[in-house]
């Protein structure tokens, strides 16, 4: 067996050092995941003593076959020496600028995820084409046109995190479609980061991932069905995750430049540290919804705020809170029907909850919450 | 990225502008139909947001359970059936702006006298996966 995980670490470490012998960033891409089709095909056999630099010579010479074809198919001389130049720089910041670059702000959100699994997570396009559930050609040429698009991109220019940041999350968010991991892989890759650039909010979406994924097994029934946080059997939740999400939120939050991920993270972490729904610590949370409010602007921030003050306060203030906001937000109506019926309306609640699974946006919450509104009117019947 | 269904129906939809059936056209502006609707799909493609298209035939039949250990029951086709489905193409866009501006584009496809039908199509969101990250 070929060690997978092994190969894809050691993806962006070669494509950075095809980088520093002066291959462009498409090319050195391109010729990495020949590199890397090769090393399936042969490591099983005669497998490498040292994993890394059969890599680096294959892919160089990968590299170089291209760029004769390339450049024989235009009638020009040779432009690159099959003698390498030497190489400049360490290891470490090739990666880091590896994530810069496939992060650039040049790029849509869905060109960018797309190729940092392929870059910087060492995925295949086949897998990240079933990990979005589109065609392997379409996934092909939408990573293609990526690389075009940051071709023009010095590979050593600096980059901003904020922008890496988003894109991981994008990839954390998506969850988990069958065929990939994406939650775990975004992980993985987040991790990966923090081990290399010392960033308040990188730490704060790993610690945000990890309290987060620490609830995955008891998010779902055994059919797929949600489960709300208040009902979930918290015996299943994964306790060393939730321990190191928490160290790695604390040591964050030390350096106290706080930022909206360490404050998602600090609400993930209340959750987590409650042993029961009852005991959950929500003046608290509204307090850490007040500073995400303030750091993002952000109407989702808003609307989960009102469900928080709802438990903090009462329904009635829940309710108050939310009559602030613009109906039209989505989830607005679920919000609306949770705290009306904890406001005693359920013939509201249950008018409420069938209108919110009319617009829901996935299977799983319309399922839940046509439930909802089952149960209700069940009740109002009986 | 959102996937949107693009839903070009035989019947049910509102009249198109250009609303010749299709066999009074001639086999030259069927031809330029075909490979605009083609084209279009390829070019999708090249941008990383075609998904899917299929083309239905209009005769079907509606089948359902009669109880245990009994065959199913068929039916029609309905001549009467108001809503009919020609086909569909599946989409992965940026935003709802992209899907409209495609299907837009879509729906100036040739017709009769080489000119755009100006057809309606049913633009419809896919309903996705729940998010990890929701509270």
């Amino acid at each position: 067996m070929v060690d997978a995980a092994l190969l894809q670490t050691l993806t962006p470490e070669v494509i950075g050092v095809l980088g520093r012998r002066g291959a462009d960033f498409a090319a050195a891409e391109d010729a990495v995941q020949d590199a890397l089709v090769e090393a399936v095909r042969v490591w099983p056999d005669d497998p490498p003593r040292d994993p890394k630099g059969w890599l680096v010579t294959v892919a160089w010479r990968k590299f170089l076959d291209a760029t004769r074809a390339d450049t024989s198919r235009r009638n020009r001389e040779l432009r690159v020496d099959a003698e390498p130049v030497p190489e400049q720089g360490d290891a470490v910041d090739d990666t880091l600028q590896l994530y810069f670059l496939c992060a650039h702000p040049s790029l849509t959100p869905a060109s960018a995820v797309a190729l940092t699994l392929r870059a910087v997570g060492g995925l295949t396009t086949k897998q990240i084409a079933q990990a979005y559930l589109v065609p392997e050609a379409t996934m092909a040429q939408r990573i293609s046109r990526a690389k075009r698009t940051v071709s023009g991109v010095r590979f050593t220019q600096p980059g901003d995190v904020g922008t890496v940041l988003r894109v991981l999350y994008l990839v954390f968010n998506e969850g988990y479609s069958g065929h990939v991991d994406l939650a775990a892989e975004a992980i993985r890759l987040t991790r990966q980061l923090a081990a290399r650039i010392r960033h308040e909010e990188v730490s704060g979406l790993l610690a945000l991932m990890l309290l987060h994924h620490a609830r995955r097994a008891a998010r779902t029934g055994p059919d797929g069905q949600l489960i709300p946080l208040a009902e979930q059997d918290r015996g299943q939740w994964d306790t060393g995750l939730i321990a190191e999400g928490v160290d790695v939120l604390q040591a964050a939050l030390a350096r106290d430049r706080l930022g909206e991920f360490q404050a998602q993270a600090a609400i993930a972490a209340l959750h987590a540290d409650a042993q029961t729904a009852e005991e959950t610590d929500w003046v608290q949370i509204v307090e850490w919804y007040d500073e995400l409010v303030r750091l993002t602007d952000s109407p989702v921030a808003r609307l989960n705020r009102a469900v928080a003050v709802g438990e903090a306060d009462g329904a009635r203030a829940g309710l108050a809170a939310l009559s602030e906001l613009d109906p039209t937000l989505p989830r607005y109506t679920a919000v609306s029907a949770y705290l009306h019926e904890r406001d005693g309306a359920p013939a509201t609640a249950a008018r409420l909850y069938t209108e919110a699974a009319r617009s829901a946006p996935s299977v799983a919450e319309r399922d839940h919450l046509t439930l909802q509104a089952a149960r209700l009117n069940t009740r109002l019947r009986g | 990225m959102a996937k949107y269904l693009l839903l070009k129906h035989y019947r049910g939809a509102p009249a198109a502008v250009n609303d010749v059936p299709m066999d009074k056209w001639t086999p030259e502006e069927i031809t330029a139909h075909m490979k605009y609707m083609q084209d279009f799909a390829d070019r999708l493609e090249t941008t990383g947001e075609f998904v899917d298209g299929q083309a239905l035939s209009p005769e079907g039949t509606f089948v359902r359970y009669d109880g245990e250990g009994r065959p199913p029951v068929t039916d029609g086709p309905f001549a009467e059936t108001k809503d009919l489905i020609a086909g569909w193409m599946v989409i992965d866009v940026d935003s709802y702006e992209r899907a409209v501006e495609l299907a837009g584009e879509l729906s100036a496809a040739p017709g009769a006298d080489g000119k755009p039908i100006h057809e309606w199509l049913e633009l419809r969101p896919f309903l996705v996966a729940p998010p990890t990250i929701s509270e």
